[in-house]
């Protein structure tokens, strides 16, 4: 059974999201994803400054297996990607909820939190 | 495959015990890995690991005309194989030159031959032996009941002869390089599909699960069939169906040196490649390093100064810390091209296979 952290929220496409203190949101994938798509070999994170639209794909990331898509779970700006992940990708697997987070947002529409999976609705969509 | 019922090898339970994930592979249900793809693959490098084989297909031909069927039927010539127990690589081609499979052939004696076939051709590769065979004074059957166990890596043959029986350690202990033998129940051959030292062993399927036993208690780890082509590619080793097939002559996928043209031996294909050689060899199969950032992958579209090819196999390589590929291009001298990788264009040096052989990388790869 994988772990989903009951604090975060969830795209059924299986990123996370954490809303932070000062109203940035963090980006990464769940330990599920993880875990199916196998070591992870290369992440392209989006620059600083690029928007999206909630469901835009804005970054990739390659395991040994295939490339992914990530798709913005909520409209905004991008504020930092995590630099790490260039030398050591292996982080999303690692520390998918920690060291390997992927981006952060400034939200442009702190409301589309609400279109997001909580951590049990989440579970419910890995149940097959 | 639809309709056809998923198989399992003998080791099913096994890759289970030790974590697999598993993945349909031409109808068989395989482990893909045991959870870090890139951790298998370091240990057939720096140590030993092993791979369930047993959805390859084991085929034996018998008979007074075994050796004349095989020239026939074979593009490399099995005239090579002098020795009784020594291995041979060959392609089996189609009239029109193209590759129904790759198979290794092993020579026990004059009337007895044994070929490895792939999983996902063996219908078709059984019914054209057995259509090719009319003529000739042989029997073509397959073997049931076998499972195939690889065990490779620089300390895989010690580990494998630490759990032998006694007098068949020592037969395996002599074995050259390409030489198989019978050690009772088991065929033991040193081949492999890894670029580095090992054995491949075909057992009765009943006794799979207690060997694989004894190999992970003498510290061999379980491999899936991810680090099988990661360590594969790395190795310049071609992988059916996707580096070449029915509509690809050998001599366009870096397997000329497999073709025995010489002393004009009637062989299946024969003709096509003639007519090919004659008209020019137009495209080549060569290795790629990526120098821009990316991972290379199976179909991405390859540029060069002579026109445009295409990535056959690709992916990240853990030996090189880089991501290589196997592209077929136009023929010519090129040094670097572009590959398309979601729509943008990047730097990569055309190189010859292998990539890295016995755990280091090759010259003039990095």
């Amino acid at each position: 059974m994988s772990d989903i952290p009951s604090d975060l929220r969830y795209r059924d496409s299986h990123e996370w999201v954490r809303l932070e203190d000062d109203g940035s949101v963090v980006v990464g994938i769940s330990d599920h994803a993880q875990a199916a798509l196998g070591d992870m070999v290369f992440v392209e994170v989006p620059e600083p400054g690029f928007a999206y639209a909630q469901g835009d794909a804005c970054a990739v990331i390659e395991s040994v297996k295939a490339a992914s898509d990530i798709y913005a779970p909520i409209s905004g700006e991008i504020l930092e990607a995590n630099a790490a992940l260039q030398d050591n990708p292996g982080l999303v697997n690692s520390d998918p909820y920690g060291d390997g987070w992927l981006f952060s947002m400034t939200p442009s529409n702190a409301g589309e939190l609400d279109d997001l999976l909580s951590a049990a609705d989440y579970a419910n969509t890995l149940e097959d | 495959m639809q309709s056809a019922e998923i198989k399992k090898t003998a080791l099913y339970s096994a890759h289970l015990a030790a974590g697999a994930r598993m993945v349909d592979f031409s109808g068989w249900e395989m482990p893909i890995n045991y959870g870090s793809q890139l951790d298998e693959h370091h240990v057939v490098r720096k140590d030993a690991g092993m791979f369930d084989v047993s959805h390859m297909t084991v085929v034996d031909v018998r008979g007074a005309g075994t050796r004349s069927f095989l020239q026939h039927l074979l593009a490399n010539d099995v005239a090579r194989l002098a020795e009784p127990g020594k291995a041979l690589y060959s392609c089996m081609l189609n009239e029109r030159g193209g590759v129904i499979d790759d198979l290794i052939t092993y020579f026990l004696d004059d009337n007895y031959f044994r070929l490895v076939v792939n999983a996902a051709t063996r219908s078709k590769d059984l019914a054209w032996m057995q259509e090719q065979a009319r003529g000739f004074d042989v029997q073509v059957a397959e073997q049931h009941d076998l499972a195939m166990i690889a065990v490779q890596g620089p300390n895989a043959r010690a580990k494998t002869l630490s759990v032998l029986p006694a007098a068949d350690a020592v037969v395996a202990e002599g074995l050259q390089a390409l030489f198989a033998a019978q050690c009772g129940e088991f065929f033991i051959a040193r081949t492999g599909y890894t670029g580095e030292d090992g054995f491949e062993i075909s057992l009765p399927a009943d006794r799979a699960t207690g060997f694989w036993e004894q190999l992970l208690s003498a510290g061999v780890k379980p491999c899936g069939l991810g680090a099988r082509d990661s360590l594969r590619l790395e190795a310049g080793m071609n992988l059916y169906g996707q580096d070449m097939d029915e509509n690809t002559s050998p001599l366009e996928s870096g397997l000329a040196w497999t073709v025995a043209m010489k002393d004009g031996r009637d062989f299946i294909g024969r003709a096509a490649l003639e007519t090919q050689i004659a008209g020019g060899i137009h495209m080549r199969l060569v290795g790629l390093v990526l120098e821009d950032r990316g991972v290379l992958r199976a179909g991405q579209p390859v540029r060069t100064s002579r026109g445009s090819g295409l990535t056959t196999s690709g992916g990240f390589s853990p030996s090189l810390n880089r991501t290589i590929a196997f592209a077929r291009i136009p023929a010519g001298d090129d040094l670097e091209c572009a590959v398309d990788i979601r729509g943008k264009p990047l730097r990569a040096r055309i190189v010859r296979p292998p990539f890295v052989r016995h755990g280091k990388p090759c010259a003039g790869v990095l």
